[in-house]
């Protein structure tokens, strides 16, 4: 990868050409080999059932009804082909755009919309789902993951003999966070303690307005070359090349020999999120090349040249799609507006004598108001 | 890059601040005079672009400032005009923007660098504190680092986390920073100019809930203090005091930043109850004008201070003690403090409740005159 910039795709670990015709990687082959049909319609569907979730989100934000969405349009594969490989106490923390691998994780995805709806800044239990919550301070959570790991490490869920027993941490950002100190530092911090960690960038091309090209000279995977990371770049937009690199790196460091650092390079097709104008600093032509390499279609392109995509299998998807956006809408218009007395939940796991002064005042305060009114 | 090479880029930069410049943020322009109608975003973009015709050492440095101009478009049209050695897009990372703008102040290059939110300012907080905020100190005044930190700060626009936060007393707890917030568009053309011409490092915290509100800007005010000043006092004199709003005797209501407007709110309210309330503009958090707080505290023997941060530790509580310090006998009644709670900033379906509010500044005022 000398000599190549960031958004170079030189070199991409790739199994299907964006036209859809399956490709051979003699390193990475036999993590693709035993996928069956009904893995790739798996893949198919969570992919759909994404981006139709996503989709929704935005036209409720572009209805009112959530004060934000920040979309997943065209990142599908890098997020499910890599939460595929997931299991056991595998557990991921992801940064704030992740909601396919949220799908992978078992949450009810209009759930994530209370978060975006202004009600409470968490809308799951992680430990449900060894999913973390969404992190949007950019890159805060990746020290998380690898102090996560390291715990993982001294509890015996790792390397253990037992392949199938063993764990390890998946830790997604993207690119603008690898520039952020805390991302270097967890990768140093993986690197000297041998942690079982993956850290999974979906270089999307863009931090808001900024080209990566603003971030690095070189590719990002690189990064890791400078602390003695396995590292490997993948074409991100291929669902089943994205399945095959994030299922070597997890055993790599199930099995206990370290972190690995995968830079998957894909493409935001939206904007950064809906406050956000691609116009002003991208290109139609730019654009347009990335629809092409759309990981949906390329998916589906396959499925239908080996005859695997049936009719009937496609209409199932596409009512499980219309359903999912049905629920999300009602879902997001049936909550109520959560109590006040919230505000004060939760800041401390015990009494604090300020907090619980202030929550007393306030309900005073409150109750002033509905005796005014019951005066009236 | 030497000063010969930023001379050029001033040379290339056409006109000056009143001719040009925001055309989409600027509502109409009043010939013949130097007053313009201005939202405060469109009022501190003019005031960057006065300050960068000036001085050809002014820079700017931030996330998405350049051909974004800004998520909130306070740089637009800035990166066109000024080119992008002048209005540069960094790495996302807000340590390395402000540490890397030490090293250019030391070269004697004026930073402006933008903090995209405020609950974002902290992977830069060890660069502001323990570098940035010592630096004049620890070299017995021989190192002058006038970096400028603009912040979009404090909440009401139904924002995510992190975005809707007050840390101004975090900072103004830091010695050798100057903290300031203009609450109307004069103020954010006036001073951040005078922010860029101070010696010292100011944050300059930008309400970003009043970003759209409009007002006069008479553009030639600050030019003719600071060309005044030639590299005397550098504005940094005016920048810190503290404004009388709206005059009034019986009630002294301290405000600054988002809260100033929601200050003359309520005591327009309170004057139909006959209550005469002195709004004052604090302008400066660090320092605090307490010549113009202690003179108006003393008329009116009350005062209230309101502010979106938390209550608890918070710039009430200084202003709280030195009343108590300096003006006790006085007081007719004690000092009340009305603000955020002990609480993280809520999800935005809650900000209101958490925030001061009209009813909440009404009810002190009432507590107070019942003394």
């Amino acid at each position: 990868m000398a000599g190549i910039g960031p958004l170079s795709e030189e070199g991409l670990v790739r199994l299907l050409t964006y036209k859809g015709k399956r490709v051979k990687n003699a390193r990475f082959e036999p993590y693709a080999e035993d996928i069956t049909v009904d893995d790739l319609r798996s893949f198919w569907r969570n992919m759909m059932l994404t981006r139709a979730f996503d989709n929704e989100a935005t036209s409720l934000q572009r209805q009112g009804e959530l004060g934000l969405w920040v979309a997943s349009l065209g990142q599908e594969a890098a997020q499910i082909g890599s939460a595929s490989v997931l299991r056991g106490p595998d557990y991921v923390f992801p940064s704030y755009r992740e909601h396919g691998v949220a799908l992978m994780r078992g949450i009810d995805l209009p759930e994530i919309l209370r978060t975006f709806r202004g009600h409470q800044h968490g809308a799951w239990d992680p430990a449900a789902h060894n999913f973390h919550l969404y992190t949007l301070v950019i890159g805060a959570h990746s020290l998380h993951a690898v102090g996560y790991a390291q715990a993982m490490d001294w509890d015996g869920l790792v390397g253990s003999g037992k392949p199938d027993a063993d764990g390890a941490v998946i830790c997604y950002f993207g690119d603008g966070a690898t520039s952020q100190g805390d991302v270097n530092e967890a990768l140093i911090f993986a690197a000297v303690n041998t942690a079982p960690v993956v850290f999974f960038v979906q270089n999307n091309q863009f931090a808001i307005s900024e080209s990566t090209t603003r971030q690095s000279k070189v590719p990002l995977a690189q990064r890791a070359d400078g602390v003695g990371m396995e590292n490997v770049r993948v074409d991100g937009n291929d669902v089943i090349a994205v399945h095959a690199v994030t299922r070597w790196a997890m055993e790599h460091a199930r099995s206990g020999a370290g972190p690995v650092m995968i830079e998957a390079l894909t493409y935001r097709m939206g904007a950064h999120t809906t406050s956000d104008d691609p116009t002003k600093y991208r290109t139609r032509a730019d654009e347009d090349y990335w629809r092409e390499r759309d990981p949906i279609a390329r998916l589906e392109a396959y499925l239908t040249a080996i005859g695997e995509l049936p009719e009937d299998f496609v209409e199932s998807v596409a009512a499980e799609c219309k359903e999912m956006g049905k629920r999300t809408r009602e879902a997001v218009r049936s909550w109520p507006k959560p109590p006040k007395h919230l505000i004060f939940e939760h800041v401390y796991a015990e009494p604090h004598a300020r907090v619980e002064a202030e929550r007393t005042w306030f309900e005073r305060y409150e109750a002033t108001f509905a005796d005014a009114e019951g005066a009236r | 890059m030497t000063a010969t090479a930023s001379a050029k880029g001033v040379a290339s930069a056409k006109g000056v601040a009143t001719s040009r410049g925001g055309a989409s943020l600027e509502d109409h322009v009043e010939a013949p005079s130097t007053v313009r109608t201005l939202t405060l975003a469109g009022a501190i973009n003019a005031g960057l672009r006065a300050a960068m015709d000036r001085d050809p050492k002014v820079v700017l440095m931030g996330e998405d400032i350049g051909a974004l101009g800004g998520v909130f478009r306070v740089t637009e049209g800035l990166h066109k005009d000024f080119g992008e050695r002048r209005v540069i897009d960094t790495p996302l990372a807000e340590s390395g923007i402000v540490g890397t703008a030490i090293g250019m102040a030391m070269r004697g290059y004026r930073p402006v660098v933008e903090i995209q939110f405020d609950g974002f300012i902290f992977p830069a907080y060890d660069q502001i504190t323990t570098s940035l905020a010592k630096l004049h100190y620890r070299s017995q005044g021989q190192i002058t680092v006038p970096v400028v930190i603009r912040v979009p700060f404090a909440g009401g626009i139904g924002a995510i986390e992190h975005h809707s936060e007050s840390p101004e007393a975090l900072f103004a707890h830091t010695p050798g920073l100057r903290i300031v917030t203009p609450a109307t568009p004069q103020d954010g053309f006036d001073m951040i100019q005078q922010a860029i011409a101070s010696p010292d490092p100011v944050m300059f915290f930008e309400p970003k809930a009043r970003y759209w509100d409009k007002g006069e800007v008479d553009t030639a005010r600050v030019a003719t203090q600071l060309d005044a000043d030639a590299g005397a006092s550098h504005g940094t004199a005016e920048m810190g005091r503290a404004r009388i709003a709206s005059p009034g005797s019986d009630v002294t209501l301290l405000a600054y930043g988002p809260t100033v407007r929601l200050a003359l709110q309520s005591a327009a309210v309170a004057a139909k109850d006959g209550v005469s309330v002195e709004v004052i503009d604090l302008r400066s958090i660090s320092p605090i004008d307490f010549d113009t707080v202690l003179a108006s505290v003393k008329r009116t023997g009350r005062a209230i201070v309101v502010h979106e941060a938390p209550v608890a530790f918070g710039t009430g509580a200084e202003i709280a003690a030195r009343i108590a310090e300096l003006a006790f006998f006085h007081l007719e009644a004690p000092v009340l403090r009305v603000g955020g709670f002990h609480t993280p900033y809520p999800g935005s379906t809650h900000e209101h409740d958490y925030l001061p509010s009209l009813d909440r500044v009404l009810d002190a005022i009432d507590a107070v005159m019942a003394h």
